[in-house]
């Protein structure tokens, strides 16, 4: 991996960033993943309002949740909210 | 080639002509919080803005974490900044000294030297700003307070140099100099503006891959010092020393091109040697310390011993390579040290005196004096004392205590 990266001579100083924060794939860093069971979701959105990475949208035209699993750390705040038990942590 | 211009002459303390040197560079946010010995700096440059002397935005902070913060942040925006500390003041903001180099701000800070607690004292020793020896700023400790109003405006030049991008502080004696009046020669204010200009921006490559100016601007966001991970922080930290080790090319030629206008010139703006040319035993040391060894050069010289020293101005970067040529034919050298790096051998400027020598092929004898601590005198009787160990390890041919505490009641 490093071998790939920039150099010390090639990057910003500062750390300024080079690139845009949706091009850090900080899904990576999870341990356990939600997986919502949507014959039980009520579409309540509680999980969309909690998640502190903006990683739960809707989706109108399916009328349900999704997870963007390239984002989601894998915190659980939306499994924890969840009224009805319908997200489930699993581990990857 | 710049003409030396027309100076003026005041009665001014140490604080006193920092504060004067602060007012006329042009410094756009100023946060500071007040600390004997440093107390008069502060209170002198409110005194300025609230004269309408200065056009300054002046913060009163809660703390010095919070003072060297608002300067860390301003500055990032592109302005001009100023703060001043020392002691337990400067111990607290050692946190945001690491942001302030790491985020490649150029804050310029000024440190007057006092001990640290406990037992709790507020007099001169080195060990607060020798704690921060380590944080990527430039360290330039002064002689006497005119080279302290000298180095304060030539300070901004070098940190601000957009090559560098480093903060810079100026370190002058607690009492000795802060509170000593002392004949300043001051250069008019048109001079001084002139001089120090305004904030040069580079450019930087932002999240677009666009070239914006390196500031916090809403019209072109940058991030600056974010989450740094494994694969990247050491690359960061790599940059940061190659900044500090290509400041010395620019604390000379700021030193240089101040001297043109001022007529005053301090060694090379690095290290200042003194009868070193044909020395046989030499001292070695920072700060004020350095006049009253002069003094007692002069009188060696004129019994016919072969006295000398060389005074570290710059202390970081380490002018490791001009340290070296000055010591040329010098065959014993007594480093002395303000502080004590406790549980070793010496203290730092001993350290890295005998580490620099490391690599010259015929060594001279090396011996390190503690003095000074908690504002202890430092009399010319004991720095005779120290030419004489010198004139002592010559005769003998060797160090018999590498490091002692000088003055030191038993």
């Amino acid at each position: 991996m490093t071998s790939k990266e920039k150099g010390w001579k090639e990057i910003s100083i500062a750390g300024v960033c080079w690139l845009p924060s949706t091009e850090y794939i900080t899904g990576d860093w999870r341990t356990f993943k939600p997986v919502v069971d949507q014959d039980n979701c009520n579409n309540c959105l509680m999980c969309f309002i909690y998640c502190p990475d903006g990683s739960i949208t809707w989706k109108p035209e399916e009328e349900k949740i999704e997870v963007d699993y390239n984002y989601c750390k894998g915190c659980g705040i939306c499994a924890n909210e969840c009224q009805r038990k319908a997200i489930r942590m699993v581990l990857e | 080639m710049a003409t030396i211009t027309k100076q003026e002459m005041l009665a001014l303390s140490g604080d006193e002509a920092i504060a004067y040197a602060v007012k006329q560079s042009d410094v756009d946010v100023i946060a500071a919080y007040p600390i004997t010995p440093q107390t008069i700096i502060v209170e002198r440059i409110s005194d300025y803005v609230n004269n309408g002397e200065m056009d300054t935005e002046f913060v009163c902070t809660e703390s010095e974490h919070s003072a060297i913060t608002a300067c860390l942040t301003a500055a990032a925006m592109g302005v001009r900044t100023f703060t001043s500390s020392g002691s337990a003041g400067l111990a607290l903001m050692h946190e945001i000294l690491y942001v302030t180099s790491g985020c490649r701000v150029p804050v310029v800070m000024a440190i007057v030297n006092r001990a640290l607690s406990a037992p709790l004292n507020i007099h001169c020793d080195h060990t607060d700003s020798m704690v921060e020896r380590d944080a990527c700023w430039i360290q330039i400790y002064v002689e006497n307070s005119q080279e302290a109003y000298d180095s304060i405006i030539q300070a901004f030049q070098i940190a601000e140099d957009p090559s560098i991008l480093l903060p810079a502080m100026v370190m002058l004696d607690g009492f000795i100099l802060s509170h000593t009046l002392e004949n300043i020669c001051v250069l008019s204010n048109e001079v001084v503006q002139k001089f120090v200009g305004t904030r040069q921006i580079p450019l930087v490559r932002n999240h677009e891959g666009k070239l914006v100016p390196f500031k916090l601007d809403p019209e072109n966001p940058i991030t600056m010092g974010p989450v740094s991970l494994p694969n990247f922080y050491l690359e960061q930290k790599r940059q940061q020393e190659e900044a500090i080790q290509e400041s010395t090319q620019i604390i000379k030629k700021v030193h240089n091109k101040f001297a043109e206008i001022s007529g005053r010139r301090y060694g090379n703006g690095l290290i200042e040697s003194y009868h070193l040319e044909d020395a046989d035993i030499a001292i070695i040391c920072i700060g004020s310390t350095a006049g009253t060894v002069k003094t007692v050069v002069d009188q060696l010289r004129a019994r016919g011993t072969k006295a000398g020293l060389l005074r570290i101005r710059t202390y970081r970067p380490f002018p490791t390579q001009d340290v070296i040529k000055a010591l040329g034919n010098v065959k014993a050298i007594a480093v002395m040290d303000r502080s004590h790096s406790f549980g070793s051998q010496g203290g730092p400027i001993f350290h890295e005196i005998r580490h620099t020598l490391y690599e010259v092929p015929e060594r001279p004898y090396i011996t390190n004096y503690i003095y000074g601590l908690g504002g202890r005198d430092m009399p010319p009787s004991l720095l005779y004392e120290i030419y004489e160990d010198l004139e002592k390890i010559l005769k003998i041919k060797r160090v018999e205590n590498p490091v002692r505490f000088l003055g030191l009641r038993e």
